[in-house]
């Protein structure tokens, strides 16, 4: 696979919680990420989806190595970054780089937007002269659509839709090919949403960087990516290009995801599949398929054995038992429960 | 460009214009009658201390068995003490040990605890365990007990006066930057410096220290009313300013020798001390108030 | 026409010291009919809250109060009774749930403890009777084994169970409205599609009217009949929900709607209103979407538009808009 730019093979996070040096009692173990595997292609838009707690957060982070992995494989084109030394992981992140959720949080509050934005280029010795910086700050605000005559302000004086343009602005001063965006407008009001999505697809068709783009909201999720990956405790439990997940999701898992979004349309008040109970707590995920305690069409295999991802149709991959190979569109899916 | 037309499409958003830090410094400091004050003393007693030779009346090391301990009178506004010395002069003088050590010490303790602290809460594990034990021990001892073991160890002497006091002040800075430094290790943007690719150090120079440096410096105003205290108490106890040297501390303790007779020495010297201390205090919550970009706004 | 459960009039709220006050709710008014369900959308600023608030006079006074207007509750206005019946009419006549289900419950008491609570405090109902009734309303919201989860405390519920039990909790006095505060807005989809459905059923066994106050345009779709839209602290268009999304006649509503992705839309772009939302009171004078419009013209920057009838069913405040439809459009006295 030439044409991919992140690659990750079977990547693992476990936190431990609990003293080592406490006896007798074992130590807490979180299975945060689990078994992932999935590529990025270049210039491409992986959106990854799933309910809080479902790992979506640490998997961004793990990519870009915020946090070490437990098992599994991280590469970066032909460069595997999994044991990769502090130094030289650091010279990587000129590629890599992050947007993130809270835009009032992730801007130092004693730094001046220019000061923010020239971080990376400072770090990277990208600019020489005290004019140069300026020079690109000014130009990097103006991509983003701020004006430069507020460089030398504090964070705290700009709106929240303002703050994340300071944040991707930030992101994109190296030019990096590849951003993983954590849930970057969930923090936002809904008549600023668009103007960030906006500014991400244009910037991204203008520079042609690759996308991890982690959100919960499916229609966001559904304008912005090419492929999508949907999450349940850890696990990828569906991946697929987007027409397909939305059009005929196979995992019931999806179509519940998917039905449950509301509409802001008083006439599509669509039957809904509401799933019995809660997520599980990711210290005790279920046996088997991890999904089994809340699936409409479980059997007895599911609590017994864990369904592989496997190919259900063109490029689209789904661990069930049930997943059909013969696609049917969802449109009339009460899902069937096979004899 | 489809963003730069955008761009000019959007009405420029009006930001007020954002004051410097030094004006609002300025605002804080003279925007309010108590911190005027305690401006004032501060500024009175440092010229005090640095112009202690024209302003004090007589020599304070100088005795004279013809004027013991005299009541306040116009020649010696504050009596004399037991050896005849002018008790206004010693404390105009004392005025520099008990400023020094006030000053100096808290300084340097708040360097070396925040370091440690710093160090401690930011890489945490085995570092973090050592440290912390180290400080939790120093913790254990009252700072006045620990001063005193300390210079029992080293002796007197103006230097072993300051590292003591100094010793005795860093657990409580590096507990306060330790929970500090825990509590900004947490914020999305220490992540987002790793993330940019910042070296550690630079993080916590430029994105660690100053986001603490607020209790830290509350912390520090008011141990330097503990250090003039704790200055006084050695010197008290005998193990501070060695005598005939006067610092305000040991103005107390002759003082108490004669009580009776005379308690303008103490009432003297403890107004002193309270002054000051107080005057620091207010300082302190003004300068906290405008490190502290929340609540300055 | 019916005699409305709720009407909210010309209502003001004010913050700040009185000499320069800023004024975060201004003129709002509407109406919510017995057993309905208004929604109330906003953005942050927009003063939706602080409007649900002083309903129940839960406004902290000082920094906050009510200048002008009336809320009227079966025909009292709630703002002449005095401070001491609030409570009395809080639970038993108009019940409340807010967004963050784990703060709003008491930790150190048992889930059964606290509804029962809230009967005591409005029925003289014999203690064995309670936990029937504790049980019952359990059941109803669907917490499974409700008998055996009556000693359980909050902290051994997940999100979804707990406003589950806030629900509970607000209906077991049998309130006439429930003022529900983004009562989703912390859970995840699967649990808020859970929690839609509980609203549904509960309204049709209960008759309880709803006021529920929302961001989420699609929540206050599934769940309302008529919508108020505010804007920095003003009501901008008020309709019955069929005519919001199809017509709206707001250039806030349309812009609002047309920004929002859809699951079934293949717009290569989003439509973008340009700007930031403005800070709730910021705007002192004509319309306070002005710096935002597309549509605006000079007479907005300098009067406030009242609110013009566009139809039976659908009001808002556009000088524009009202201008195009002028013949059918007409001035509403407020």
């Amino acid at each position: 696979m030439t044409d991919s730019i992140i690659r990750v093979e079977d990547l693992g996070k476990t936190f431990r919680s609990g003293s080592s040096l406490s006896l007798g009692k074992p130590a807490d173990e979180v299975r945060a990420v689990d078994g992932c595997s999935f590529s990025v292609n270049h210039g491409e838009t992986l959106a990854l989806v799933g309910e809080s707690g479902c790992g979506k957060s640490t998997l961004g982070r793990l990519l870009l190595r915020l946090i070490d992995p437990t098992a599994g494989k991280i590469f970066f084109e032909n460069t595997e970054l999994t044991h990769l030394p502090a130094g030289r992981m650091r010279d990587m992140r000129r590629h890599l780089q992050m947007i993130f959720q809270d835009p009032y949080g992730s801007l130092s509050p004693r730094r001046t937007v220019a000061q923010i934005i020239a971080e990376p280029l400072d770090v990277f010795g990208i600019v020489r002269s005290r004019r140069e910086r300026r020079d690109r700050v000014a130009d990097l605000m103006n991509q983003v659509g701020l004006s430069p005559s507020f460089m030398d302000r504090h964070p705290r004086q700009f709106s929240g839709g303002q703050r994340q343009r300071i944040g991707i602005a930030r992101a994109i001063a190296v030019d990096p090919s590849f951003i993983v965006a954590d849930e970057p407008v969930s923090a936002l009001d809904v008549s600023v949403q668009a103007q960030i999505i906006n500014l991400m697809q244009d910037l991204q068709r203008q520079k042609n960087f690759s996308f991890l783009f982690i959100a919960h909201d499916l229609a966001v999720v559904r304008h912005i990516a090419d492929r999508v990956a949907v999450m349940y405790l850890g696990r990828i439990v569906e991946i697929g290009p987007k027409k397909q997940i939305y059009g005929m999701p196979q995992h019931p898992y999806t179509q519940a995801l998917l039905s449950a979004a509301p509409e802001p349309d008083p006439d599509r008040k669509a039957r809904r599949i509401i799933l019995e109970g809660d997520v599980p707590s990711p210290k005790r995920v279920p046996s088997g398929c991890s999904f089994h305690t809340r699936c409409p069409i479980r059997q007895d295999i599911c609590s017994v054995e864990r369904p592989p991802l496997r190919e259900v149709a063109t490029g689209q991959l789904a661990a069930c038992h049930f997943a059909n190979p013969f696609p049917i569109p969802v449109a009339k899916a009460v899902p069937v429960v096979p004899a | 460009m489809t963003v730069a037309t955008e761009h000019s499409q959007l009405p420029a958003p009006s930001l007020a214009p954002e004051p410097k830090a030094l004006s609002r410094l300025a605002y804080a400091l003279f925007s309010r009658p108590s911190t005027i004050f305690a401006l004032a003393v501060v500024l009175i007693f440092v010229t005090v201390a640095v112009f202690a030779p024209f302003l004090a009346p007589y020599d304070p090391l100088a005795q004279s068995i013809l004027k013991i301990n005299r009541l306040p009178s116009a020649a010696n506004w504050l009596g004399t003490d037991q050896f005849g010395r002018d008790v206004l002069s010693r404390m105009i003088y004392g005025s520099r040990n008990s400023l020094i050590f006030g000053l100096v010490s808290p300084v340097l303790a708040a360097i070396c605890g925040t370091i440690l602290g710093v160090v401690a809460g930011y890489f945490g594990g085995v570092v973090d365990r050592i440290i912390s034990r180290v400080v939790d021990l120093l913790l254990a001892f009252p700072e006045l007990l620990l001063a005193i073991m300390i210079a029992a160890v080293l002796g007197g002497g103006f230097w072993n006066v300051i590292a003591v006091i100094t010793v005795a002040f860093v657990p409580g800075f590096a507990r306060v930057a330790r929970a500090s430094t825990l509590a900004v290790k947490q914020e999305p943007y220490i992540e987002a410096a790793i993330a940019v690719g910042v070296r550690t150090p630079v993080i916590i120079f430029r994105h660690v220290i100053p986001n603490i440096a607020a209790p830290i410096v509350v912390l520090m105003t008011l141990w330097v009313a503990s250090a003039i205290r704790l200055e006084a108490s050695l010197s008290f106890l005998g193990i501070g300013t060695q005598p005939p040297n006067p610092s305000w501390g040991n103005i107390i303790r002759d003082g108490l020798n004669n009580l009776f007779g005379s308690p303008w020495p103490i009432i003297g010297a403890g107004f002193a001390i309270t002054c000051v201390v107080l005057s620091f205090n207010l300082l302190g919550d003004v300068v906290r108030d405008v490190l502290d970009p929340e609540i300055s706004e | 026409m019916t005699v409305p459960l709720l009407k909210v009039d010309n209502l003001a709220v004010e913050f700040g010291p009185k000499a320069n006050p800023i004024r975060v709710v201004d003129g709002v008014s509407f109406e919510i009919p017995p057993a309905g369900a208004v929604g109330i959308v906003g953005e942050s600023g927009s003063g939706k809250s602080i409007t649900s608030l002083s309903i129940l006079r839960l406004i902290s006074e000082p920094p906050g109060r009510i200048v002008q207007g009336r809320i009227e509750f079966n025909g009292v206005n709630l703002l002449d009774l005095p401070r001491s019946e609030m409570p009395d009419i809080r639970g038993r006549d108009i019940a409340m749930i807010f967004q963050e289900p784990m703060s709003s419950l008491n930790p150190v008491m048992t889930i059964g403890d606290q509804i029962g609570e809230a009967i005591k405090l409005h029925e003289d109902m014999p203690g064995e009777k309670r936990r029937e009734r504790v049980i019952e309303m359990l059941r109803l919201v669907g917490i499974p084994d409700p008998a055996g989860r009556l000693d359980s405390y909050p902290h051994q519920f997940s999100g979804g169970m707990r406003q589950r039990v806030m629900i509970a909790m607000a209906l077991v006095c049998n309130p006439k409205l429930l003022i529900a505060d983004e009562p989703t807005t912390a859970l995840d989809v699967t649990i808020q599609a859970q929690v839609l459905d509980l609203m549904h059923k509960l309204r049709r066994t209960l008759n309880t009217a709803v006021l529920l106050i929302s961001h989420d345009l699609g929540v206050i779709a599934d769940v309302c009949e008529r919508v108020v839209v505010m804007y920095a602290g003003r009501v901008v268009e008020e309709a019955d929900i069929r005519s919001i999304f199809r017509n709206p006649q707001h250039p806030y509503t349309r812009g609002l709607l047309q920004s929002i992705p859809k699951l079934d839309d293949d717009r290569d772009r989003l439509y973008q209103i340009p700007g930031s939302v403005p800070l709730a009171g910021s705007v002192k004078k004509g319309c306070p979407f002005y710096q935002r419009c597309s549509l605006r013209i000079d007479k907005c920057a300098q009067e406030m538009p009242p609110m013009f009838s566009f139809g039976p069913d659908q009001r808002a405040a556009c000088w524009v808009t009202a201008g195009q439809a002028d013949a059918k459009a007409k001035e509403v006295a407020l």
